[in-house]
């Protein structure tokens, strides 16, 4: 048992990444196959308010509206801001200001890019129009901006069916975050160990009880784990599963054992492969061994020690 | 309508607040105020009725990252638990519903964030509409600059005057040894115009913790307990374009309703993570200059986000505590230029 000492920070990037899947319902799904279509529609609400961008619900009375109006596609800003350093997944790759604008014929603003020379030429009142992008798809980008426009006001506002040919139904938005994981203290500790092809776990200073992995806290006393004890190598099957999936990205043959082992000194199964046996003669009680591959930062899975099978009693409080 | 029960802050604590707490795991950055608002009451977890927390896995990329925070808690055996994707505040009306309702006569109460990880402006256009806004990354600076032009084309402020009050925020921070920016500079470079580096919260990491308790409950674990005579939340149309960004309805119903009108206050905390967002609050909440706002130096001087709602209670509550407030308000927000908003009333006992 050794004292912790404050380790090196670990560092690492990591890229979440995502497509949400969203249907649309009947205003919506309006306004974004006009937008496709190079019109503009938006919504009547109980007291005669044009909303553009349109909703299914009046946001005040929440009354449900479907009166679909077409508005210009030229409008005034109402207010805006300059940005000078556009972010990776912007309207526009340079310097731009966001502006709210109010359509001909909306009484509500909408929110998008306004592509202009730079701030000096920006102000609220300023008259532009709709920049509509090359390839349209049925959604907001389909406005590729705004530009500033002098020409004469739109035509006025006018019912509309809000029906085309090949109505949108779904959008699929896709969003992706950066972020630089680190994994604290003890958690740090636990794979500068591994890398040495050493376990070794955390123990509670008011339980007794050794984690592995450690997460920084005791989980039942809610207080820090304090002493780094190395645990293992060898350690007992505790329970297990046969995995006849095949993962993705994942060069496994099945079926093959998924397995909580306990390893010797630890309180706490901790989750690994067990290979080396076939997948139908794995058993609770097995007592097995890391397997360490070359350059590998954590065993690759577990084999039998060959040992006798422990006792029952012996692992019955860590299943 | 006073609260069916007379429940009261007792305990509050709170991290430094650090541009990066890369050595810290997110329970390890909880655990140590979670033991601190403990020690302050004497009480255990065992004792605690009721614990909740708020956090959003978003800011960290860390899914599930709340369970591993309640680590920090020591919930075994089961302890009665909830958490709110929200702002720590929420999760301090979650509790004190509960105990409201006699559920509980105690609560734990917990936020953390941890914005280093990841590139926070970014993360938070993922909390917008997803057909409208989403798709175009509006980020919080740039959403909250159209406000602050809407705000200076009605007339209702000026660049020297949000100046101002970066000035006086971080000044104040100077007395708060847990700011991040403590002592006025300069105001810096436009980020997004018209608001500057000086007019935006700084980006770091931080938690803080309350503990609840009614009635004798609370004269028993504090000298002057901070009874919370009202609170209330509200929020106003998700879409920019429809609202009056020069001002804040939901925050002024949701006064209403916590009693902030019936009589004055002297102290308020309130969460404007940019100067401009302090212009909306003080007209929507009627503050004059008999009030002091901000003591502590606010979300300009620290911005966990997650954490800074919770911290407005808990700083309002902590000058009530050492008898420096008789009545405070304090107010959270959540969401794109004020879109939601709480407010709390908080009182001393007569010294
Ligand atoms: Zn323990």
């Amino acid at each position: 048992m050794t004292a912790a000492s404050p380790p090196e920070v670990l560092r690492a990037p990591l890229v979440v990444e995502f497509p949400f899947t969203r249907s649309l319902g009947p205003v919506q799904s309006a306004f974004l196959t006009g937008l496709r279509e190079r019109t503009v529609l938006g919504v009547r609400t109980g007291d005669g308010k044009v909303l553009v961008p349109p909703v299914e619900y009046d946001p005040v009375t929440a009354e449900e509206i479907r009166d679909l109006v077409e508005v210009a596609p030229t409008g005034t800003v109402t207010t805006w801001a300059w940005n000078p350093s556009p972010r990776r997944d912007q309207p526009l790759k340079t310097p731009f200001a966001w502006v709210l604008v109010k359509l001909d014929g909306a009484d509500t603003a909408i929110l998008h890019a306004l592509d202009a020379p730079g701030p000096e030429s920006v102000h609220t009142g300023l008259r532009v129009r709709i920049r509509w992008a090359g390839d349209r798809t049925g959604a907001i980008t389909d406005i590729a901006c705004f530009e500033p426009y002098e020409g004469k006001t739109g035509e006025a506002a006018g019912p509309h069916e809000g029906r085309f040919a090949d109505m949108v139904t779904g959008i699929i938005a896709p969003a992706r975050l950066d972020y630089t994981y680190s994994p604290g203290r003890a958690q740090t500790r636990y794979i500068n160990a591994l890398s040495e092809r050493k376990t070794v776990g955390e123990r509670c200073p008011s339980c007794h009880k050794v984690y592995v992995p450690p997460r920084g806290a005791c989980p039942t006393c809610g207080v820090a784990t304090t002493d780094q004890v190395e645990v293992g190598p060898a350690g007992t099957v505790t329970t297990y599963c046969i995995v006849n999936i095949k993962a993705r990205n994942l060069d496994i043959e099945v079926p093959y054992v998924y397995g909580h082992i306990a390893l010797d000194g630890a309180d706490l199964a901790l989750h690994g492969r067990i290979g080396g046996i076939p997948y139908d003669q794995v058993r609770m009680g097995l007592r097995v061994e890391p397997v360490w591959t070359e350059g590998g930062r954590y065993p690759d899975h577990y084999r039998p020690t060959g040992e006798p099978d422990a006792d029952y009693d012996a692992y019955k409080e860590l299943i | 309508m006073p609260p069916a029960r007379d429940v009261a802050i007792v305990a509050f604590a709170q991290t430094d607040h650090l541009r990066h707490t890369d050595e810290l795991s997110e329970v390890e950055m909880v655990m140590p105020i979670l033991h601190q608002v403990l020690s302050q009451t004497g009480l255990k977890t065992s004792d605690i009725g009721f614990t909740c927390s708020g956090s959003t896995d978003y800011l960290a990329g860390r899914a599930f990252s709340f369970t591993m925070a309640l680590d920090g808690v020591g919930a075994w055996p089961p302890i009665s638990e909830s958490h709110v994707e929200m702002d720590g505040a929420w999760a301090l009306y979650e509790a004190w519903v509960k105990i409201l309702t006699g559920e509980a006569d105690t609560a734990l109460v917990y936020a953390y964030g941890k914005s280093s990880s990841g590139q926070v402006r970014d993360v938070l256009t993922r909390q917008l509409d997803p057909y409208y806004l989403a798709p175009l990354w509006p980020d919080s600076v740039s959403l909250a600059a159209l406000q602050a032009q809407a705000l200076i084309d009605a007339g209702d402020t000026d660049e020297p005057a949000l100046a101002g009050i970066a000035a006086r925020s971080r000044t104040s921070a100077s007395d708060n040894p847990h700011a991040q920016l403590a002592g006025a500079r300069p105001q810096g470079e436009y980020l997004v115009r018209p608001l500057r580096t000086g007019d935006c919260p700084p980006i770091g990491d931080g938690a803080a913790a309350v503990i609840l308790a009614a009635g004798d409950r609370a004269r028993e674990l504090c000298e002057r307990p901070a009874w919370i005579r009202g609170m209330d939340h509200r929020i106003d149309a998700h879409s920019l374009g429809v609202r009056d960004l020069t001002d804040s309805p939901s925050t002024r119903l949701a006064a209403e309703h916590a009693g902030v009108f019936d009589r004055p206050v002297d102290t308020a905390e309130l969460h404007a993570p940019f100067t401009s967002q302090e212009v909306v609050l003080r007209k929507a909440l009627k503050l004059d200059d008999s009030v002091s706002v901000n003591p502590s130096g606010g979300a300009l001087a620290a911005n966990p986000v997650m954490a800074t709602g919770l911290i407005r209670i808990g700083e309002a509550a902590a000058r009530i505590h050492n008898g420096t407030s008789d009545r405070a308000l304090a107010h959270a927000t959540s969401g794109p230029c004020l879109q939601q908003n709480l407010v709390a009333v908080l009182e001393g006992e007569a010294q």
